[in-house]
């Protein structure tokens, strides 16, 4: 036992060898989806008409306006993105419980980027064993040349990757002319520069620290995985006792009947492949034969087969690896595959007939169902609620210091703010008035008629006056319905808002 | 807690002796770069502490060298914000203040300026919302009644001059003189005569006493109809707006011992620009008057 154990340790380097396989190809194809809609997005362009821009995706925080191809979300609109967030949320809940942590070893971005530059490290330093020689040979040309050209792409590509950032918050053609003449705003180079340095240092240089030291995710998963869902794992029952086995294979019917356990769930995996491995002392072999090729792919350095480990993002990689493995020893493949805890025989050997539940009962289950219903429950009520919303818009609101104004020939007069909102791409003219059936008069604050001009994708404030004459019954009562109506008049729309009229009497509260 | 370490049969890694019943804490060291990121801070803090102000003193805090401080800041930005608004300031005070309205953005400018200045300035003794204060005789400015006049050039002039103070030359002055050597009935007399102008319930008969005493006394201020002059201040006594009371007593009180509201002058403080906005502001709060052209 040390009695000083050490406090801090350094990083363990780990040089994840190539792989290649049904996993790798999906996470390449992700990997380029991805990717390409983040760094393409800002440049499709969609005509709004000449009031509005004409970019497709864009966060005009200057002017508050969220525009998502068609949708234009105003900050008033703000449940949109709260409903997005959760959708989210939920979507996240329900990958998890199925799938396990499928967000963090596919599209997360510190996967994405990782992933990325290591093929960027590859492609230069060459694959695992070359990239283990470079690190421990000392520094001279070739290393240092070699470390330069790497960390040059790298940088390159998070400059891109800030840079992308920023097309996101303003016209992309535009910034893009500015930031090469060194005119853009001080804020986008200096957003720049920090994405380009978090992009270079967490994707070159922390990696897999990111996912064990910095991300909350890992814990918080722990508590949404349970036994039936399904993640990247070993079998144990299937490959344990692991070694290497002896060349010769003990192929006769008999001899596996005579080991026992073993034949009988090779037979009920694969009748192909039942025949058992042998150790040099004679001991039966599971499937494992410690080639070690699982923890030479793992980008976070670890050994699947020690069980559910919090480092593990289930990249998948070390399934690729080890069905490579398994082919060429010619063994069923799925040593290490997507399984379910719970999917573990009740006895090893497995009983006769045992099988494995089947993947689509473990994806869908009533957890899952739940929060698919949930998610698309939100979702549904999202897209109602976008189509229904007005294009035009009014709120009232009264003033209440005072509640009311007595003037001269005893008239009772309020005030309101009116706050009308455009959202046409073209200035609008919006008519004001009351309910028909009203005998109290309304003037606008500043015009001579009730007319007010909105520009496009515009609010305007507007005061108005509304009056009673001392006969009125509202002059004298505590307070009358009042409903405010405005015409677009170019479309004819009408919408309307309610409020009161504060007479004499609300004086005595 | 005890205090033995042991080495965790499970991972392999030494216990750090902590057991909270029966749970126990692997002694995991943090990787290197966790302990350099946290020098980093204490550099970074130390960098910050010389840069900034940090150290509370006694009476202030430790300046820093960069001499930056968060008044500082604020000066800046209002520094920042009147010069981007010096051509719009400059033109509001020196326009014409009959076409202002017809210069839209220099009109905005000057109600949403003023809006600021009066919340400063103002809303003490006139109310956030401008409404006054009846009781303590602060008019009301929403209203369509005004003592001396509501056109812009009038606000605007009560507003650099002030009303019976003592600093401006200029500043509007007049008083109502004490009736207080009347007989009391002649007082009741006279304050039913002002009710009946503005068919607030009154004596027909006292009231008609009470207008040969008007006639006498108030109708050259006040004018025979009661409706005041603006000359001099004098308010509209045949209106619904009684700044200090329409009852009986509240008239006779104001007949025999009249009070007199008092506004100082605000032009050298505020600066030509400001009173403009600011009157504006008023101007545009429903009561303003058109200016009468030729006037």
């Amino acid at each position: 036992m040390n009695d000083n154990p050490p406090l801090f340790a350094p990083t363990e380097p780990i040089f994840p060898r190539r792989v290649s396989g049904f996993y790798r190809t999906l996470k390449w194809w992700i990997l380029f989806a991805t990717l390409g809609i983040y760094y393409l997005t800002p440049w499709i362009r969609w005509d709004r008409g000449p009031n509005l821009p004409d970019q497709a995706v864009l966060v005009d925080l200057a002017n508050r306006r969220f525009y998502f191809f068609w949708i234009e979300i105003w900050p008033h609109e703000f449940y949109f993105v709260a409903g997005l967030l959760i959708m989210a949320g939920l979507g996240l809940f329900l990958f998890t419980s199925a799938l396990g942590r499928v967000w963090c070893g596919y599209t997360c971005p510190q996967t994405v980027w990782t992933d990325l530059f290591f093929a960027v490290e590859r492609w230069i330093e060459g694959d695992r064993n070359a990239r283990i020689r470079l690190w421990n040979a000392p520094w001279d040309t070739r290393k240092a040349s070699l470390r330069l050209t790497k960390w040059a792409v790298w940088l390159l590509i998070a400059i891109c990757t800030g840079g992308a950032w920023v097309f996101y918050f303003a016209d992309a053609p535009t910034l893009l002319r500015q930031l090469v003449a060194f005119e853009a705003p001080f804020v986008a180079y200096a957003t720049i520069g920090v994405l380009t340095a978090t992009t270079f240092i967490l994707g070159g240089f922390l990696r897999e620290q990111v996912c064990i030291y910095m991300c909350p995710w890992p814990r918080i998963q722990a508590a949404m995985v349970d036994p039936g869902t399904l993640t990247v794992g070993y079998r144990e029952w299937r490959g344990e006792p692991r070694g290497k086995g002896n060349a010769k294979r003990a192929a006769v019917a008999e001899d596996v009947d005579s080991q026992g356990a073993r034949v009988r769930y090779g037979a009920a995996l694969d009748k192909d492949h039942a025949a058992p491995r042998i150790s040099r002392e004679g001991e039966t072999l599971g499937d494992c034969i410690d080639c070690m090729a699982c923890v030479n792919v793992c980008p976070m350095g670890i050994d699947i087969r020690e069980g559910q480990q919090m480092e593990c993002i289930t990249c998948a990689l070390c399934i690729d690896a080890c069905d490579d493995v398994m082919a060429k020893i010619g063994r069923p493949r799925g040593l290490i595959d997507y399984l379910a805890l719970e999917d573990t025989p009740p006895t090893v050997p497995a009983p006769e007939g045992w099988q494995p539940t089947a993947a689509w009962r473990h994806v869908l289950r009533p957890r899952t169902i739940v929060y698919t219903l949930a998610w698309a429950a939100i979702g549904v009520a999202l897209v109602v609620a976008l189509f229904v919303r007005p294009e035009i818009d009014v709120t009232v609101a009264p003033v209440r210091n005072p509640t009311f104004v007595t003037l001269s020939d005893g008239s009772i007069r309020n005030a309101y703010d009116l706050r009308l909102r455009n959202k046409h791409a073209e200035p609008r003219a919006f008519h004001v008035a009351l309910s028909a059936d009203t005998v109290l008069r309304i003037a606008l604050e500043g015009e001579d008629d009730l007319v007010v001009d909105v520009p496009a994708s515009a609010t305007v404030r507007q005061r108005i006056y509304v009056t009673a004459r001392p006969q009125d019954p509202a002059a004298a009562v505590d307070h009358t319905d009042l409903r405010l109506w405005i015409e677009d008049l170019t479309s004819g729309e009408r919408a309307h808002a309610d409020t009161i009229f504060n007479g004499r009497e609300s004086n005595d509260d | 807690m005890a205090d033995k370490t042991r080495i965790d049969p499970t991972t392999g890694v030494e216990t750090t002796g902590h057991d909270w019943d029966g749970i126990e804490e692997l002694n995991t060291p943090l990787p290197r770069w966790w302990l350099w990121t946290f020098y980093g801070t204490i550099v970074w803090g130390v960098i910050y502490v010389i840069l900034f102000p940090a150290w509370p003193l006694v009476t202030q805090a430790t300046g820093g060298v960069l001499g930056w401080s968060s008044r500082g800041e604020v000066t800046a930005d209002i520094e920042r914000v009147n010069l981007s608004n010096a051509e719009l300031t400059e033109s509001l005070a020196t326009v014409d203040l009959a076409v202002l309205d017809e210069n839209g953005p220099l009109h905005d400018f000057a109600v949403s300026a003023g809006e600021s200045v009066f919340r400063n300035n103002c809303s003490q003794c006139h109310g956030a919302g401008a409404a006054g204060v009846a009781a303590s005789g602060y008019p009301n400015l929403l209203d369509d009644d005004w003592l001396w006049g509501g056109t812009l050039e009038d606000i605007a002039f009560t507003v650099r001059h002030g009303i019976r103070n003592e600093e401006d030359g200029e500043a509007r002055f007049s008083e109502m003189p004490a009736f207080d050597w009347l007989e009391e009935e002649q007082i009741t007399a006279i304050a039913a005569h002002v009710r009946s102008l503005s068919d607030l319930e009154h004596d027909a008969a006292v009231a008609a006493e009470g207008a040969t005493l008007f006639v006498e006394n108030c109708s050259s201020c006040h004018g025979d109809d009661g409706r005041g002059d603006r000359e001099v201040g004098a308010p509209n006594l045949a209106d619904a707006i009684w700044l200090r009371g329409s009852s009986q007593e509240a008239i006779e009180a104001q007949l025999i011992a009249p009070r007199h509201g008092v506004m100082p002058p605000w032009g050298e403080r505020l600066g030509e620009a400001q009173v403009r906005a600011v009157s504006a502001y008023v101007h545009a709060l429903g009561g303003g008057e058109e200016q009468v052209s030729g006037d």
